[in-house]
């Protein structure tokens, strides 16, 4: 629960700096703010998959395994899912990040990080889903 | 070209866009906080906790939507929200669909289990 809050924190300031990457992108006034911006979103999102790890890695230290229980199985079905969806949005950033210092702020590096924008805030959501159902609803 | 002065009115409209960002920030962080904190110190009945936390959830996607994602009732976003609420429509027939079919199997094969 306090490792699932944290990881919430994580996602949910990340989506938010991800958001002013985006205005100093889309006022092209920045440069050097949008790539801070990006950098910190990157380090806030591997610290959500990390955590997720350093959790799993927990659980099965106490037993937790899949194999266990029904509630676990499908646990272990969704949860790495949006964490695994989490660290492709990492590799991508980085991607992006290459392209942005090889090729500069052109349209299709642009057009990326808009894309990425989208995908990032909706990985947000679905975990908004996942703690109110998973983690809160299973205490409760 | 890594930094270039806005005019005036582009200043504003950032501004105002950088605002959108903070009040969604600030509602998605008390909307998080309320159910974890409801959940975590306070002794509520089970069905109440999960009307709150349900609720939190459900407002606070509508926020993320609205100020991250810029999906507004504006004209020109009608086609994204369209196509949001259509997601919507199909997974709640989906979920709503097999949660029908799993638990009128549950009450006809073991009906004494059922809680």
């Amino acid at each position: 629960m306090r490792g699932a809050f944290f990881e919430t924190m994580l996602l949910l300031v990340s989506s938010f700096t991800f958001g002013m990457a985006s205005l100093a992108l889309k006022y092209r006034d920045d440069r050097r703010a949008l790539v801070g911006w990006l950098l910190i979103t990157l380090l806030l999102g591997l610290g959500f998959v990390a955590h997720e790890l350093y959790d799993f890695h927990r659980m099965f230290e106490a037993g937790g395994v899949p194999s266990r229980s029904g509630f676990l199985s499908a646990f272990f079905s969704l949860v790495p899912l949006h964490g695994l969806h989490v660290t492709v949005a990492c590799v991508w950033l980085i991607a992006l990040l290459g392209q942005l210092a090889v090729h500069g702020l052109d349209a299709q590096t642009k057009n990326g990080l808009i894309r990425l924008a989208i995908l990032w805030h909706f990985l947000d959501i679905v975990w908004i889903g996942i703690f109110s159902l998973v983690y809160l609803g299973g205490l409760a | 070209m890594s930094r270039r002065t806005l005019s005036d009115a582009e200043a504003q409209e950032r501004a105002s866009e950088q605002r959108n960002y903070l009040w969604g920030f600030a509602l998605a962080l008390i909307l998080t906080l309320i159910p974890f904190g409801v959940a975590a110190f306070a002794e509520w009945r089970p069905l109440h906790l999960y009307l709150l936390i349900g609720g939190c959830a459900l407002v606070q996607v509508v926020v993320h939507f609205r100020c991250f994602l810029h999906i507004t009732l504006a004209r020109n976003k009608r086609e994204d929200l369209q196509l949001i609420l259509f997601t919507v429509l199909i997974l709640s027939i989906m979920v709503g669909g097999t949660l029908w079919i799993l638990f009128n199997l549950y009450y006809r094969m073991m009906p004494d289990m059922l809680p």
